[in-house]
């Protein structure tokens, strides 16, 4: 019944329309405006190109200022403040085209609007006037070019020897992060081809490095040190975004990228800047990788070195998680393999002598 | 000489020819399997008009679920069946391949083939003054394959498995591997045969273009007198001509590794449960091939928008268009610097970072004649006596978006700022204002011009100006918003943002966009009444309404097959002469030859007098042969 009503009031509402529309027509043909050049509506159009100016750029002033915190978000690495600060230079320059362009458009469209007995300027071309507005652009460009180009060679350049080394992989639906381990500070060799269900990363059980490599459910990173993500993935293209340190990357099955950043605030410290105990750093998926693109996401936290150092000691490897896997680490390495995962006490001496 | 004599015999082939034809024209030859431009013209429009339609109600509908994360959608269930799940929301995958049809539709279907397919064919003979297409047959092959690949794209929405859903950039391996993505299927194969025969259909129509634009030019047309319209038609034939083949050769390579085994793209994968054998591939070559491709497209589609534009503000502004040698010029430019550009979308794919310096380099010199030509409009528009024509009120509107989506093309090409808006909600307001609404408008403007050209009839002027209006308003509500999105990070093609704290803050503006939408798809209703209702009830149209200089209006009101009952009218000027000091009107059609108007001659065109009787006598000299 309810619907039948609402289908019946759209008929009704569309029969209105329809006669009205009827009804202007005929009007304009007794007045025979239909046979005049420009009619009141030609003054109307031109008003409201005035009006849209004045409204549109009223709403655009006013929700930038007042709502600049919400859609603004706080930088915390060292090459987000030079992105930012390009981003707002560009937004300066562009913003000022933006308005002078756009009114005059809307400004020439209100004034010289038809006028009976008034003729347009025949003014077909002025090569002094086209040079100018020719190289003037170029030159701006070229400016934020280069200084694009400095910051994009900066963020691209080699990581320094002792960066933080923490390897990224995407897969469907969720990211994984593995550490070098304590012990030697190196990643271990992988082959996608010895990926299973617990072996998520297809880590190489021959490489003596993997056995101290841990993966933990979140991502730590160190204040103030260098980190290089080491990037891949494991079925489609996904794309490492940390939003809040101005990283992106994509993640490429069959070919390692990675990209190197320098956190500049703890989480503590940012809960603090926000006034949000609850706020967590978070990577997440910018690549359309299937059904849950949208969830893929990690908690990232930014720790002062020190509790860092100390989270990473306290981690426990994959191999001392997972031990059935030992009986793939060949028979020379077995010792080996126990002491660096952990799985066996054993001191630095141990090691150093089973090395 | 030569010209003139492949002129003459052109055209008394093609009297015979259109003769023949009178006697024996039925409903198909007529309107189906039509040889005519014109009606090829109306064919590729009507169909482009259905597309957009669907390309609309498909955003709307992903637009439910971005504005109103928590609405009952069980309504929805008579037409989406199973793609509601249970709960009454839309399914998670569904969502995706809304987004990814959505882009393939609007990008391919509605602003390549409805807008270069419905103006280049119905535009390029009557403004150059020919009989026809160089080719009748293959521009009727050319809408064909494009109406078989609509079918094919059309059929794909129906599947069990569902459409395509990879992204409208089908980036493998997720469009490769019907493991990761349902509709990686039967979905994505149906999209590459249908885009294959786009393909087809686009070269076709293409290599006419070009054909009859440098052939079939009338007597004193030459390439300094063509309207902007054709320059525009021309070079944008041109660029799909070089384009379009690279992603036939993507897409092939893309169909080789999906269905006969080979590592084109496709390397090191471990997906549901299994190590794949491939080894070797990269999905970075298929991203070249595919912008290499993808963004001339942005100019395929937007070069016909602004060469509609220019002949639209130059005649309601009645001023010639200022610098018309840098609107060409800039048009040159723009599509030779559009080949080497791509790479832009790639900054953050894992791509040499040199490579991403040179790119950016070279993409941020294409907004110079951008500008260029932003500034000609601007000039073209001062001074001048304009009249508020529908097609004129979209043509200012189109400038303003230009403006807006062009400017916002500066972050994103500079690749430092690019690493954080990259695949945000930024990109996709720039892309929708630059390209996407202006070339709609573009479209709109040139339905509105020269509907009395198509139908005979005049559009009523009144709706046309509420549609402008409330389509104007309603885009930039619907994609001004996005920007600030974009800045606060939101990734593009996500189905809700529920789980992120930093990603949830704006779903009042998120429902206000989502409102826009469904009024500003709403307000195209007003206009599909207007353009139905026009075509049979319409006040019948004038030779010249719009008091114009171009050949289109030297032809009777309905032309024929063949557009001129006589001879092809000769052309003495170039099309933008309005309000000429001391010309007795504020127009001089190109027709008109300078010894007619003395009063309002340059000095250097009383020269060119001479000329025009040397150049007749040749006509007859060929005549008499």
């Amino acid at each position: 019944m309810f619907q039948v009503i609402i289908i019946l009031g759209v008929l009704l509402l569309l029969i209105i329309l329809y006669t009205l529309f009827r009804i202007s027509r005929l009007v304009s043909v007794v007045k025979g405006s239909d046979k005049k050049v420009a009619t009141t509506s030609n003054k109307v159009n031109g008003s409201l190109f005035m009006v849209f100016l004045f409204g549109a750029f009223g709403f655009f002033f006013w929700y930038s200022w007042v709502y600049f915190d919400d859609y603004t978000l706080p930088v915390a690495s060292e090459h987000g403040v030079v992105t930012d600060t390009l981003f707002w230079t560009t937004m300066a320059v562009t913003g000022i085209v933006f308005l002078i362009t756009n009114i005059l458009l809307f400004w020439f469209s209100y004034k010289y609007q038809h006028k009976e007995g008034r003729t347009a300027l025949f003014y077909p071309d002025n090569h002094k006037i086209e040079i100018l507005w020719t190289v003037v652009p170029a030159l701006v460009l070229t400016g934020l070019v280069f200084t694009g180009l400095r910051a994009w060679n900066d963020i691209t350049s080699e990581a320094s020897a002792d960066a933080e080394v923490i390897e990224i992989m995407g897969y469907q639906f969720a990211w994984g992060v593995r550490y070098p381990g304590v012990k030697d500070n190196a990643l271990g060799e992988y082959n996608y081809q010895m990926i299973d269900a617990v072996n998520q990363f297809g880590m190489d059980l021959s490489d003596k490095n993997s056995y101290d490599d841990f993966m933990p459910i979140e991502m730590h990173v160190p204040k103030g040190k260098e980190v290089l993500l080491k990037i891949r993935a494991r079925d489609v293209l996904h794309s490492v975004f940390l939003p809040h340190f101005r990283v992106k990357m994509d993640a490429v099955p069959g070919m390692p990228t990675h990209f190197k950043f320098l956190p500049t605030k703890s989480t503590a410290e940012m809960r603090s800047e926000l006034e949000d105990p609850e706020f967590d750093y978070f990577i997440t998926c910018t690549e359309i990788c299937g059904r849950g693109h949208f969830s893929m996401k990690m908690k990232l936290v930014v720790d002062e070195p020190a509790d860092y150092e100390k989270w990473k000691a306290e981690q426990p490897t994959w191999l001392k998680l997972n031990p059935d896997y030992l009986t793939k680490v060949p028979e020379a390495n077995q010792e080996l393999a126990k002491i660096k995962s952990g799985l066996v006490e054993g001191d630095d001496n141990n090691l150093k002598a089973s090395l | 000489m030569a010209i003139a004599d492949i002129h003459v015999t052109e055209e008394t082939h093609s009297d015979g020819h259109e003769h023949h034809e009178e006697h024996h024209e039925n409903f198909w030859t007529t309107y189906v399997f039509t040889l005519d431009h014109k009606m090829i013209g109306k064919q590729f429009l009507i169909t482009g008009i259905v597309w957009a339609l669907i390309g609309g109600l498909l955003s709307v509908i992903f637009r439910l679920q971005l504005g109103f994360p928590d609405m009952q959608l069980e309504w929805l269930r008579p037409i989406l069946g199973e793609w509601i799940t249970a709960e009454g929301k839309i399914d998670a995958e569904f969502y995706l391949a809304l987004v990814t049809m959505h882009g393939t539709i609007m990008v391919f279907f509605v602003l390549t083939a409805g807008l270069s397919g419905t103006f280049s064919n119905f535009l390029i003979p009557l403004q150059i003054g020919a009989r026809d297409m160089a080719s009748g047959f293959m521009n009727m092959l050319s809408y064909w394959f494009f109406f078989v690949s609509s079918v094919v794209m059309l059929i794909s929405l129906f599947i069990e498995t569902g459409p395509a859903s990879g992204g409208w950039v089908i980036y493998p391996p997720l469009s490769a591997l019907p493991q990761a993505v349902n509709g990686s299927g039967l979905g994505m194969t149906l999209w590459l045969t249908s885009m294959a025969l786009f393909i087809v259909s686009s070269l076709l129509g293409g290599i006419n273009y070009i054909t009859t634009v440098i052939n079939l030019r009338t007597q004193g047309m030459s390439f300094s007198k063509l309207p902007l319209t054709i320059w525009a038609f021309f070079i944008t034939a041109v660029i799909g001509l070089l384009s379009f083949p690279v992603l036939f050769s993507a897409a092939l390579l893309l169909i080789f590794d999906r269905s006969f085994g080979t590592s084109f793209f496709l390397s090191d994968i471990y997906i549901g449960g299994e190590a794949l054998p491939n080894q070797g591939g990269s999905p970075i070559l298929f991203q070249h091939l595919f912008w290499f491709l993808g963004h001339p497209e942005v100019y395929i589609v937007l070069l016909p928008a602004l060469g509609i534009t220019s002949e639209v503000i130059a005649t309601n502004a009645r001023k010639p268009i200022f610098g018309y040698k840098a609107m060409v010029g800039s048009i040159l430019f723009i599509a030779i610097l559009s080949f080497i550009v791509w790479a832009h979308h790639m900054f953050v794919t894992g791509m040499n970072p040199f490579l991403g310096s040179i790119f950016m380099l070279l993409t941020l010199i294409i907004a110079v004649p951008s500008a260029v030509k932003v500034f000609n409009y601007l000039a073209t528009l001062w001074k001048g006596n304009i009249r508020f024509t529908p097609a004129m009120l979209f043509s200012i509107g189109l400038v303003s978006f230009f403006i807006s989506g062009g400017l916002t093309g500066i972050f994103l090409g500079n690749s430092a700022i690019d690493i954080q808006l990259h695949d945000t909600y930024f990109v996709v307001a720039h892309f929708h204002l630059v390209m996407g609404s202006a070339s709609f408008f573009g479209l709109l403007a040139g339905v509105y011009h020269w509907f009395p050209k198509m139908y005979g009839r005049m559009m009523d002027a009144k709706l046309g100006y509420i549609h402008f209006w409330l389509t104007f308003v309603g885009v930039y509500m619907v994609f001004f918003p996005m920007h600030y999105i974009g800045i606060a990070g939101y990734p593009r093609r996500y189905y809700s943002f529920t789980n992120f704290d930093t990603f949830n803050t704006f779903s009042d503006l998120n429902m206000f966009v989502s409102i826009a939408a469904i009024l500003t798809l709403g307000a195209q209703f007003i206009f599909l009444f207007n353009f139905f209702y026009s075509m049979y009830r319409g006040r019948k149209a004038s030779a010249n309404p719009w008091q114009s200089n171009t050949l289109e209006w030297t032809t009777p009101i309905n032309p024929g097959h063949g557009n001129w009952p006589g001879k092809i009218p000769t052309v003495y000027r170039w099309p933008y002469d309005y309000s000429k000091p001391g010309a007795k009107e504020d127009f001089i059609p190109q027709t008109v030859p300078f010894s007619e108007t003395p009063e309002s001659n340059l000095p250097h065109e009383n020269e060119l007098i001479k000329l025009e009787t040397d150049s007749d006598q040749k006509v007859v000299v060929v005549d008499e042969k």
